[in-house]
C-alpha cells in the first residue's frame, strides 16, 4: 500500500485485512496433471445439502464420468466416477474435515484405461433452453468450486426464476497462498469467458462483472483479452483485500449494493459464480463432462514443489503430496483450503473433494503460535470485521456462556472469515469462540426439540395411564352393576328395602 | 504423519498479522520517548528520580498483586511499565519519592488489579492515581518548577537531586513557578482580568517547544504531537479520539475567547498548556477505557475535551484533563452500549435491509 492510500484508509472505515498473499511462486509455476491413482475414494457428500444416494453396487464396472450416486432432495448433487474401473467398496472413509469422522464414500479401483462413458455435449449451448442447461449442470454434479460447494444448478435455475440482471464472476481468490483460480484465468481465459456466456444464457442476466483482485495482473490481462469481443462481459479489477472473494463483499464492491443480512444475492438482482465453477459448467454443457477432477493449489513453506495440480476427485491428499515431491520439512500444520478459512486436516489419508481449493503444508515459521493474552479492547477486530460486528464483545459474552447475548450482537451474521482473529494482538481465538457458540446453540436447539418430544410422549403416557385407569374403573363399576342387577333379580325384596332405607 | 487428536486441532484462521500486546505497548513507549527525554532534561535529576521511582513502583505492585492472586506475572506485556510511565509524565517534576510510590500503588492495585487486571479496568489507571494524589495532596501536586535544564548551571546535580526527591525541601522562590492555567485561575480569582494578568512581567507564556512550568512530560507540544502522529501511522491509535479531544477544547475556547478575552483563555493557550496534547494523544486513547467504535470514540473525545475546558474554566482546579478522562471513562460502557457499527445487510436499528429490485 502506498503512503497516501494508507493515510486515506486510516481515515475512513475500511473493512477487511491485508494479509501477505504468498501466492507466488506457486501461482507462476505451470500446471501439472496428476496421474490416475490406483484407488479413488469418492465421498457421497461433497456439497452443501443432502448426501447423494449410491446407484452402483460393489463389484460393478464403471466408466469415467458415469454417475455413481444420484442427488437426494432439493439441495444435493450427483457424484460421478472419476475414472473407469471397479467399485470395490461402498462404505466409510475418513472425512476431509478436522473431525476426521467417518464419511460414506464409493471406492473405485482404477483399471488404468481411464475410459470415458458416452457423453452428450452441445455444439451450440445458446440454442438450448435455459432450464435445460440447469438440468444438465445438475446431471454433471457441478457445485461451487470456491469452497462453499453449493449445488450450481440450484443457483442457476433459482436466478432464472428471480430474473437477476447481473452475473458476478468471482475471480477474487482473496485467500492467501491459493492460486488455482488465478491459474485458470491465465491459462484458460477463453474457456472461462465461454462459461460466463453460457451462465448468462442460463440465467437471463444481461451483464457479467468479473471481479479479480489487483494482485493478479496476468489474470486481469488474460481475461480482459478473452472478454474483449463480448460487450456484456466486463473485467473489473478490485483491490486486493481479504475477504474480497466473499460473496456479499464482492457484490458490494462491484455494484454498491448490499445483500440483506439473511438474504441471497438474488435479493439485489445478482448471482455470483466462481471462475472454476463456470469452467465446470462449460465442460458439462459443451462436452457433457461431469465434474470429476479439479485444479488445486499445493502451497506452504513445508511443500517441496508448490504449484497447481489437476487432480481427480477422490485422490488421497497423501498421494497428491507425494506426486508433488512431498515435504521439504515436517509440516507444522496441514490445511485444506486457505489459511484464513481453511480446515486443519487430521491426517493425509483423506480424499480431495469438489470444494478443495488447496492443500497447504505450513512450516513452523508460518504458524508461529502464542498463548492468548487478555483482551485489551484495542478494537482492531471491530475495524477489521467486514460485516460490522463487535467480535470482542461477542467473545466476551460467549466466554460467560451468554449465547443469546452474542446472538443479539450479530453472531448469526458472522461469516467466520477470521479477520478479527488475524489482527488480534492478544491472539484470542475469536473464530473458535464463535464456532463454539454456534455449536452450543445448535445443540440447545436440538435439546429443546428433544425435550419437547419427550414432554409430548410423557403427556401421552400420563393420558394413557389415566385413560386405562378410568376404563378399568368403569369396567369394574359396570361389572359391579351387573352383579348387583343379578343379585337384585335373585332377591328383589332386599333391594327394595335398601332402596327405601 | 501421525494422526492428530481432534481436541488438538486449531480453528481458523491459521495466519496472523504478527502483532502482539507487547508490541503495541512498546510502540506507545517509542512514541513517548522524545517528549519524556525532553521532560527529564528540562527538569533535571529530581525528575529523573521521580520517573524511575514511579515506573519501578508500578512494576513492583503489578508483580506483587499478581503473586498475591496466584496469577502468572505478566510484566512482559509492558502494560504496568506504560501505566507508570504515563503517570510519571503527569506528576509535578520535582515531587517527592513517595508521590511516585503512592501513585504506583493506586494506579496498579486500585486502578487496575482489583478490577481483574489488564483489560478489565473501567478507569484509566494513571488518571485514577493522578486524581487520587491531587485530591489527597493538593499542595505537593501543584508545586511547579521553572525549567532547570540538566545542562544549565542552576540545575541540581545528582546529589542535590537525590536530596530534593528524598526530603522535598521547600522550593526557593526563584525556582517555584506557576503554570499558565494556575496563573490564570489565581489572577481571575483575585479579580485581575486575563489581559492584565498575562501582560504582567514574568507571567507564563505558551510554548510549543515546552519551555514552561508544568507536569514532567506534558510540555513538549511538538514532540508529543510527533509521537501521536507516529502512533497514528503505525496503526496503534485512530484519529478520532485525539482530534475530538483537541476540538472539544479548542472550539469552545475559541468561541468564549472571542466573546470575552478578558475572562477566557484562547484556543492556543488551552492546547499548549496543561495536559491537553498529552491527554489527547496518549491518555484518552487508552484502549481499555475508551469506546471501541469510531463513532463512539468521537463522542468520547469530544466529551473529554469539552469537560476539560469546562473544568479549567469553572472547576476548583486549574487543570481538568484527568477529571475529564475519568468522567468519560465512566461513560464508556454506556457509549459502547448505544453506539454500535451498522451490520452489513442491516439498518442501524438492526432490522434487515429490503431487497433491491433490479
Amino acid at each position: 500500500m502506498g503512503f497516501m492510500e494508507r493515510f486515506v484508509s486510516k481515515l475512513g472505515s475500511h473493512w477487511g485485512v491485508h494479509p501477505d498473499d504468498r501466492k507466488r511462486p506457486a501461482a507462476d509455476a505451470p500446471v501439472r496433471r496428476m496421474p490416475m491413482p490406483a484407488r479413488l475414494y469418492v465421498p457421497l457428500l461433497q456439497h452443501i445439502g443432502t448426501a447423494a444416494r449410491p446407484t452402483v453396487l460393489v463389484g460393478q464396472q464403471v466408466l469415467k464420468g458415469q454417475p455413481v450416486a444420484e442427488p437426494q432432495g432439493m439441495v444435493s448433487a450427483a457424484i460421478h466416477a472419476p475414472t473407469s474401473g471397479t467399485v470395490v467398496a461402498i462404505g466409510e472413509i475418513a472425512a476431509p474435515h478436522p473431525s476426521g469422522l467417518p464419511l460414506a464414500a464409493v471406492t473405485i479401483e482404477a483399471d488404468g484405461e481411464d475410459r470415458w462413458a458416452d457423453l452428450v455435449g452441445a455444439s451450440d449451448p445458446f440454442a438450448i433452453d435455459p432450464l435445460e442447461i440447469g438440468k444438465r449442470v445438475a446431471r454433471a454434479g457441478v457445485v461451487g468450486m470456491g469452497g462453499a460447494a453449493f449445488p450450481s444448478a440450484v443457483k442457476l435455475t433459482g436466478s432464472l426464476r428471480a430474473k437477476i440482471a447481473t452475473l458476478i464472476v468471482n475471480g477474487g481468490e482473496c485467500e492467501p497462498y491459493l492460486s488455482c483460480d488465478d491459474r485458470l484465468m491465465r491459462d484458460r481465459a477463453a474457456e472461462v469467458v465461454d462459461g460466463i456466456r453460457i451462465a448468462l444464457h442460463a440465467t437471463g442476466a444481461r451483464v457479467a462483472l468479473v471481479g479479480i483482485e489487483d494482485n493478479k495482473p496476468e489474470a486481469i490481462a488474460a481475461m480482459s483479452r478473452a472478454a474483449e469481443a463480448y460487450g456484456e462481459i466486463k473485467v473489473k479489477p478490485v483491490p486486493a483485500r481479504y475477504p474480497m472473494g466473499s460473496e456479499k463483499q464482492l457484490i458490494l464492491t462491484l455494484t454498491g449494493r448490499e445483500v440483506p443480512a439473511t438474504g441471497r444475492p438474488s435479493d439485489v438482482g445478482v448471482l455470483v459464480h466462481n471462475v472454476g465453477t463456470l469452467v465446470a459448467v462449460r465442460e458439462a454443457i459443451r462436452f457433457g463432462r461431469p465434474l470429476v477432477s479439479r485444479l488445486i493449489t499445493l502451497n506452504g513453506g513445508a511443500m517441496r514443489a508448490p504449484g497447481n495440480i489437476e487432480v481427480p476427485i477422490g485422490a488421497l491428499v497423501e498421494e497428491v503430496v507425494a506426486f508433488a515431491n512431498g515435504f521439504k520439512e515436517a509440516p507444522a500444520r496441514l490445511l485444506m483450503g486457505g489459511p484464513m478459512m481453511g480446515m486443519q486436516l487430521p491426517d493425509l489419508r483423506v480424499p480431495v473433494v469438489k470444494g478443495t481449493s488447496g492443500i497447504l503444508a505450513l512450516g513452523a515459521a508460518e504458524v508461529a503460535e502464542r498463548e492468548p493474552a487478555p483482551c485489551i479492547r484495542c478494537g482492531s477486530c471491530v475495524r477489521a470485521c467486514p460485516v460490522g460486528l463487535l467480535p470482542l464483545e461477542m467473545a466476551h459474552r460467549i466466554a460467560s456462556a451468554d449465547f443469546s447475548g452474542a446472538v443479539g450482537l450479530g453472531l448469526k451474521d458472522c461469516i467466520a472469515c477470521g479477520c478479527c482473529a488475524y489482527v488480534c494482538p492478544a491472539r484470542i481465538p475469536l473464530v473458535q469462540y464463535f464456532n463454539h457458540a454456534r455449536g452450543e446453540l445448535a445443540a440447545r436447539e436440538r435439546a429443546k426439540l428433544r425435550a419437547e418430544a419427550a414432554r409430548k410422549l410423557a403427556a401421552a403416557r400420563a393420558e394413557r395411564i389415566e385413560r386405562e385407569a378410568r376404563e378399568k374403573a368403569e369396567a369394574a363399576a359396570r361389572r359391579k352393576a351387573e352383579r348387583d342387577a343379578a343379585r337384585k333379580a335373585a332377591a328383589p325384596a332386599t333391594t327394595t328395602e335398601e332402596a327405601t332405607a | 504423519m501421525s494422526q492428530i487428536r481432534a481436541s488438538d486441532l486449531i480453528a481458523s484462521p491459521h495466519a496472523h498479522d504478527g502483532g502482539s500486546v507487547g508490541l503495541t505497548m512498546r510502540r506507545v513507549m517509542y512514541a513517548l520517548t522524545p517528549a519524556t527525554l525532553f521532560g527529564l532534561w528540562l527538569y533535571g535529576w529530581p525528575a529523573i528520580n521521580l520517573f524511575l521511582v514511579t515506573v519501578a513502583s508500578c512494576l513492583v505492585f503489578e508483580f506483587a498483586s499478581q503473586r498475591l492472586m496466584g496469577r502468572r506475572a505478566s510484566l512482559g506485556d509492558g502494560s504496568a511499565l506504560l501505566s507508570g510511565w504515563l503517570l510519571a509524565l503527569t506528576l509535578p517534576p520535582w515531587a517527592p519519592w513517595w508521590i511516585g510510590v503512592v501513585g504506583g500503588l493506586i494506579a496498579i492495585v486500585v486502578g487496575k488489579q482489583v478490577f481483574g487486571g489488564l483489560g478489565q479496568n473501567l478507569f484509566n489507571p494513571a488518571m485514577v492515581a493522578r486524581v487520587a494524589l491531587l485530591v489527597s495532596f493538593p499542595v505537593v501536586m501543584t508545586q511547579w518548577v521553572a525549567p532547570q535544564p540538566l545542562t544549565a548551571p542552576a540545575s541540581p546535580g545528582f546529589v542535590a537531586g537525590m536530596r530534593i526527591t528524598l526530603t522535598s525541601p521547600p522550593l526557593p522562590d526563584a525556582i517555584a513557578s506557576a503554570s499558565l492555567l494556575g496563573h490564570a485561575k489565581t489572577e481571575l480569582s483575585r479579580g485581575v482580568d486575563l489581559l492584565h494578568a498575562f501582560a504582567a512581567p514574568g507571567a507564563p507564556t505558551p510554548s510549543a517547544a515546552g519551555m514552561r512550568a508544568g507536569s514532567l512530560g506534558e510540555g513538549a507540544a511538538l514532540l508529543i504531537v510527533a509521537g501521536g502522529l507516529y502512533l497514528f501511522f503505525a496503526g496503534v491509535i485512530g484519529w478520532q479520539i485525539p482530534v475530538a479531544v483537541l476540538a472539544g477544547i479548542a472550539v469552545p475556547a475559541a468561541i468564549a475567547h472571542g466573546i470575552d478575552p478578558a475572562r477566557h483563555l484562547g484556543a492556543a493557550e488551552h492546547l499548549l498548556s496543561g495536559a491537553a496534547l498529552l491527554g489527547a494523544f496518549f491518555i484518552a486513547t487508552d484502549y481499555v477505557t475508551s469506546p471501541n467504535t469510531a463513532a463512539g470514540q468521537l463522542i468520547f473525545g469530544l466529551g473529554v475535551g469539552l469537560l476539560t475546558w469546562i473544568i479549567r474554566g469553572w472547576g476548583g482546579y486549574p487543570e481538568g484533563m484527568a477529571f475529564a478522562v475519568l468522567l468519560m471513562n465512566a461513560l464508556t460502557p454506556v457509549i459502547d452500549r448505544y453506539v454500535k457499527p451498522r451490520i452489513l445487510g442491516r439498518r442501524r436499528d438492526g432490522r434487515e435491509l429490503a431487497p433491491v429490485q433490479s
